[in-house]
């Protein structure tokens, strides 16, 4: 459980970038932090493993706080990912997989043998494993990352636009990759973006801010999509323009009835029933269908 | 063309003293370098007046250096540690820019990875920065080996013998052989060098070889595309 008690942070230069700030993130759930840019989220992000100090408030790691941990031995104990994959580029993409194992002192042939094995995780052929950063695609290089943040097991992943370089296809199957690994791995994620569909298909709960730090509305997916707070957050997540508005269309002689959006446009089928784990009922999931 | 054949000893003694005198300041102006160039990129208010005092050094006249150094480190006018000390500054003005630059090089984004994933101030600077900085170090040092081995030949003047001997000796003389010889051989050392440190860095730096993407991309807009 991560928690923030009454988090602010204002700079050396004045920028209040987080102000007040209090939200209980559940062990082993999917928490996403979305927001436009520059409201807060990577210093949020960056308050749990100490990247920056709060200059007010708390930030504690199921009960301690982190200002009281060493550093260096928090970071290692929480993966990170960052938006351009931030791989090391002298390393191959095996070592630069086994770095955090090999820092904390994990022998280098064990930590390689594990890194392959997370390679098979994340969906990489494991020949890519001598190559150097430079020569993958951007979405191997992300994948790359995720791996690299599993490594050293840790509890605690946090993921900072992680996917935000990549093209919408590659993206997508990334955000699946992630919920598969999710379900299995049943890891703390802490996950940014300002992405609101990216959001609602990783989140087990969204936290939406607005500018300078301020929550606008936090829940799951469903409660957000089906009671927005307010103006704000309906036409951030676009239930002002009707572009979540499904509805149900039954055909003669067809039991299953078609969904369609709001201008009759098919979109999908309706099965008779509907799993309820993060990204599974994709765009059709806590629509306001009727 | 005789006077070569006849003296090729010579030549060949004073080209591997020559390569004696050029490595020690090489080496030394780098180590020296880096902690002077890592202050300058760490603290970047004092770093103007780093790197402004540190190249004025490359301005002072040899010759002026190896009538001040005596008297300052104490060892007498011939002593070839003159020399060394003079061409030492004179690679270390070079290279405190160079590895300035090349730590400011390093891409912010892999710097806070690294940070990110646990490496300690210390650890990233040696395992990450510093690799990273390579290449462009890796360019001025190979600046400051060429300069090192075409100053070594000023030694001569304070008797420290180089292939500056072949110059001195062969214009008071007027065998102008023995000049070319002189110049000849300081360059295909010169290179000799470059051409090794080129090979080092290919060795320590293996990253940099690769034929990354964005240079495979780029290749087809060259014109031919062929399957
Ligand atoms: N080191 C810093 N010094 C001063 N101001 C900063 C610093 N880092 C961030 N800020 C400011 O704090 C605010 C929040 O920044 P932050 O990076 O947390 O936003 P963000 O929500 O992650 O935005 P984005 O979506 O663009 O990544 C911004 O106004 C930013 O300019
Ligand atoms: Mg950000």
């Amino acid at each position: 459980m991560i928690e923030f008690r009454s988090v602010s942070k204002q700079f050396p230069d004045g920028t209040v970038a987080v102000d007040d700030f209090s939200h209980v993130l559940p062990t082993g759930k999917a928490t996403v932090l979305v927001g436009s840019s520059g409201s807060g989220k990577t210093t949020l992000l960056r308050m749990i493993n100490r990247m920056v100090e709060p200059t007010g408030g708390q930030v504690l790691i199921d009960g301690t706080d982190v200002a009281k941990l060493d550093r260096v031995r928090l970071r290692r104990s929480i993966g990170y990912v960052l938006q351009a994959a931030g791989l090391l580029p002298h390393r191959r993409v095996i070592d630069n997989v086994a770095t955090v194992p090999v820092l904390n002192g994990v022998r280098k042939a064990e930590a390689r043998e594990r890194a392959y094995e997370l390679l098979d995780k994340v969906g990489l052929d494991r020949a890519l494993g001598e190559r150097y950063p430079s020569q993958l695609s951007g979405g191997q290089q992300q994948r790359v990352g995720v791996a690299r943040a599993l490594a050293a097991d840790p509890e605690i992943l946090l993921m900072d636009e992680p996917f935000g370089a990549v093209d919408p296809i590659v993206r997508a199957d990334l955000q699946l990759e992630l919920n598969r690994l999710q379900r299995e791995l049943g890891k703390t994620i802490v996950f940014v973006t300002h992405d609101i569909d990216e959001a609602f298909t990783v989140a087990d709960q969204v936290v939406i801010f607005r500018k300078g730090g301020v929550v606008a509305q936090a829940g799951t997916p469903a409660e957000i999509l089906a009671h927005p707070a307010d103006d704000f957050v309906a036409s951030f997540v676009g239930a002002d323009a009707g572009r979540r508005s499904l509805q149900l269309q039954h055909r003669p002689g067809d039991d299953r009835p078609l969904v369609v959006d709001r201008d009759g446009r098919p979109i999908g089928v309706l099965e008779s029933t509907v799993e309820a784990a993060p990204g599974a009922g994709a765009s059709a999931q806590g629509g306001t269908a009727t | 063309m005789t006077w070569v054949w006849d003296n090729l000893d010579l030549i060949g003694r004073l080209s591997l003293e020559h390569v004696r005198l050029s490595v020690p300041p090489i080496v030394l102006g780098l180590l020296i370098a880096v902690p002077i160039g890592w202050l300058a990129h760490r603290y970047r208010r004092a770093r103007p007046a780093i790197l402004t005092v540190i190249g004025l050094l490359y301005t002072i006249p040899s010759l002026a250096l190896f009538v001040i150094l005596p008297a300052v480190l104490g060892v007498g006018f011939l002593s070839e540690v003159n020399v060394t000390v003079a061409l030492t500054i004179y690679a270390v003005a070079i290279l405190v820019r160079s590895v300035a630059d090349a730590l400011g090089s390093v891409d912010a984004e892999v710097r806070q990875a690294a940070t990110a994933i646990g490496y300690s101030g210390w650890s990233r600077f040696w395992v990450v920065e510093l690799p990273l900085a390579g290449p462009v170090v890796l360019a001025g040092l190979r600046v400051a080996a060429v300069s090192t081995v075409s100053l070594v030949t000023v030694g001569i003047f304070v008797g420290v013998e180089s292939l500056g001997y072949l110059f001195i000796n062969g214009l008071q003389r007027r065998i102008l052989a023995e000049v070319a010889s002189g110049l000849v051989m300081t360059v295909v050392i010169a290179l000799v060098i470059d051409l090794l440190l080129v090979l080092l860095g290919r060795a320590l730096m293996p990253w940099t070889r690769v034929d990354s993407r964005r240079s495979r991309r780029r290749r087809p807009a060259a014109g031919v595309v062929s399957r």
